[in-house]
């Protein structure tokens, strides 16, 4: 008797497919695709970091999965439905996206923000239900913010106002969550912070998390599968370590570099040459 | 920083929250804001009363009360149903209307400077109902007897006309606030130039009118223009209501929005039709009451506290506020100055206020 697991055909039937996925997806503004033809499945219950060089399509790539932006071709999938044909209220229930740099109207306080999460939950009749109160605090919680809860988003530095907008994607409680350059203008320790509220949530919440980020270091310690992109293309994709080489770093940055093991973490950490020896 | 950046107010209480639930309705209301509203709403009847039973023939807050609730004298009973009631009622409603119609603007385009008079709404009224004030006499098709509906159906269609061409050229794959705002301003002075124009091909005959109506003023109105008014306002205030909840979640700025859950294109028609029809019903009714939409809903905003502009208590305090400059007009002067000036000497000193307080801050 052969063993049925070792099937290659049954594996693969096995696996059910992503949760989310983009299929043969072109997006672009006007005529000039930005993303062409692109074929990505984005693993479940992992942590997935969109790398590349500025204006790569990466974070066009990004909101387009989250159906801010319509496919000129092709089609983001949620479950196997096309994203765009699904209510835009039903999206909100299952995927949360948080802008690059999003701007809080000045006078709202945090907990204010983070209840305005749970929009999608909501009605006009139902505008504060005995869900939506244990929600918000629990994630006020999580994130360390119950003690600024009261506080307006503009009085807070750089690292909280983040922190309250994730909270406020959090309160959606979605299994899917879409950061697009979480850690822009934070100072490392800030940047840290952020990326290790993902990684809770990830771990022990068991949200898939896709993310856009700049410092590959960061992005390949905190990742459990890197997709790095180059003119809307994606080059490579799978772990860190498979996809931060040497040889990449030159195909898809211009880059110089070494690669080497970060004493930490034991992922790759790239190491510039730049022209200063 | 630009002129166009919203200042800061330098202090704005948190809103403590009262929450109700029941097994189908739950909600949160700031307890603030209650008390502010019933406050203002109280201000409003007295402001009412106030208002019927002043004139040359002044009377009793008790007797107007009396012929209100349907006794007292008849000849009084005369005086307040046919000429004192209809012009405080188009004082309240017209007033309420502007409130909420700037409240939902300055809340759209995230910004106070957001408000009908500013953006040209209240301009394309202007070039509608001096159009055909001027050209009524003057000869032309409408010659045969421009009557008061025809200025009035200009005034709307004008300021109907004014907010599809705001829109169109605000519109570029969305509507952003800060282009609707920087559009809107540069239409208001294209229709402003237009009347301008229009005024001096007028003959002098004509102008003490069309100037009457420029300025805004309550004097003669009747249930004639109270009525369309009261309507617009008793559809158009509760379907603002009904918006809030779109508009918590549209203050966040559009991505946010769409992730919310928000059909964006559809939100945002909503509350620029509640909007532009609250304001055109308003300055059809009574002509352009300068800075009542732009003033009053950051008055209430400081009042109340909080993110955005207070729908109600924006109503409420625009009727008040309305309601007091007209009688104020009224009792204080011999000549009854139009009521659009006693506005426009409260409201432009806080515009100047605004820029300033915007220019500090920018250059400290």
């Amino acid at each position: 008797m052969t063993h049925d697991i070792l099937d290659p055909v049954s594996v693969a039937t096995a696996v059910p497919p992503a949760r989310l996925r983009a299929v043969g997806l072109s997006v672009g503004y006007g005529d000039q695709p930005v993303v062409k033809d692109l074929d990505l499945d984005l693993v479940d219950h992992a942590i997935t970091t969109v790398i590349g060089p500025n204006g790569c399509g990466k974070s066009t790539l990004l909101r387009s999965l989250g159906r801010l932006l319509r496919p000129a071709a092709g089609q983001v999938l949620l479950d196997g439905k096309r994203i765009d044909k699904l209510p835009t209220k039903q999206v909100a229930t299952e995927l949360a996206l948080l802008p690059q740099s999003p701007i809080a109207p000045e006078g709202l306080v945090v907990r204010d923000l983070v209840a305005r999460g749970r929009h999608p939950q909501q009605s006009w009749l139902r505008q504060w239900s005995a869900d939506d109160e244990r929600v918000v605090d629990e994630t006020l919680a999580w994130t360390s913010m119950t003690e600024l809860a009261d506080r307006p988003i503009d009085q807070l530095s750089g690292g909280q106002r983040q922190r309250a907008w994730i909270a406020m994607a959090l309160a959606q409680q979605t299994d899917l969550v879409l950061l697009d350059e979480p850690t822009t203008y934070l100072d490392l320790s800030h940047q840290i912070d952020v990326l290790d509220l993902a990684r809770t949530l990830n771990r022990d919440h068991g949200r898939t998390v896709v993310m856009v980020l700049h410092d590959l270091n960061l992005a390949a310690r905190y990742s459990d599968c890197m997709v790095a992109m180059r003119d809307g293309e994606i080059v490579a994709s799978g772990e860190p370590a498979a996809v931060i080489t040497p040889a990449l770093l030159r195909e898809v940055f211009s880059l110089d570099a070494q690669v080497i093991e970060d004493p930490v973490t034991g992922k790759p950490m790239v190491v510039p040459i730049g022209c200063v020896r | 920083m630009t002129v166009l950046d919203p200042p800061r107010p330098a202090t704005r209480p948190v809103a403590r929250q009262v929450t109700i639930r029941t097994r189908r309705v739950s909600g949160r209301i700031p307890l603030r804001a209650v008390v502010v509203a019933a406050l203002g709403l109280a201000l409003l009847a007295l402001a009412f009363a106030w208002s019927i039973g002043s004139g040359d023939f002044a009377i009793s807050i008790p007797d107007v009360v009396a012929v209100l609730t349907g006794g007292g004298d008849p000849a009084n009973a005369f005086i307040i149903e046919e000429l004192r009631l209809p012009r405080a009622v188009v004082g309240a409603v017209v007033g309420a209307s502007l409130g909420m119609s700037g409240a939902l603007f300055q809340t759209f385009a995230r910004n106070p400077l957001a408000s009908p008079d500013l953006l040209g709404i209240t301009g394309g009224a202007a070039v509608g109902a001096v159009f055909v004030i001027v050209l009524g006499s003057t000869g032309g098709v409408l010659a045969t007897g421009v009557s008061s509906l025809g200025v009035t159906l200009a005034a709307l269609v004008g300021a109907l006309a004014a907010a599809a061409g705001l829109y169109l050229f605000a519109w570029r794959r969305g509507i952003d606030g800060t282009r609707l705002v920087l559009v809107g301003i540069g239409m208001a002075a294209v229709l402003d130039a237009l009347v301008s124009w229009m005024l001096t091909k007028a003959s002098i005959f004509d102008l003490p009118a069309a100037l009457v109506w420029l300025s805004g003023s309550l004097v003669g109105r009747g249930w004639h223009e109270a009525m369309p008014a009261l309507w617009a306002f008793a559809i158009l205030g509760p379907l603002a209501i009904l918006l809030t909840t779109t508009l918590r979640a549209m203050q966040l700025g559009d991505d946010s929005a769409r992730s919310l859950g928000i059909r964006l294109q559809l939100a945002q028609g909503s509350v620029l039709v509640v909007a532009v029809g609250l304001a055109a019903f308003a300055v059809t009714a009574a002509g352009p009451i300068d800075f009542v939409a732009f003033v009053v809903p950051q008055i209430a905003l400081r009042l109340v506290g909080g993110s955005r502009p207070p729908l109600v208590t924006s109503a409420i305090l625009g009727a008040l506020l309305v309601l007091l400059a007209d009688t104020v007009t009224r009792v204080l002067f011999p000549y009854e100055p139009p009521v659009g000036v006693v506005t426009a000497i409260l409201g432009a000193p806080y515009l100047l206020w605004l820029l300033l307080r915007t220019n500090r801050k920018a250059s400290a």
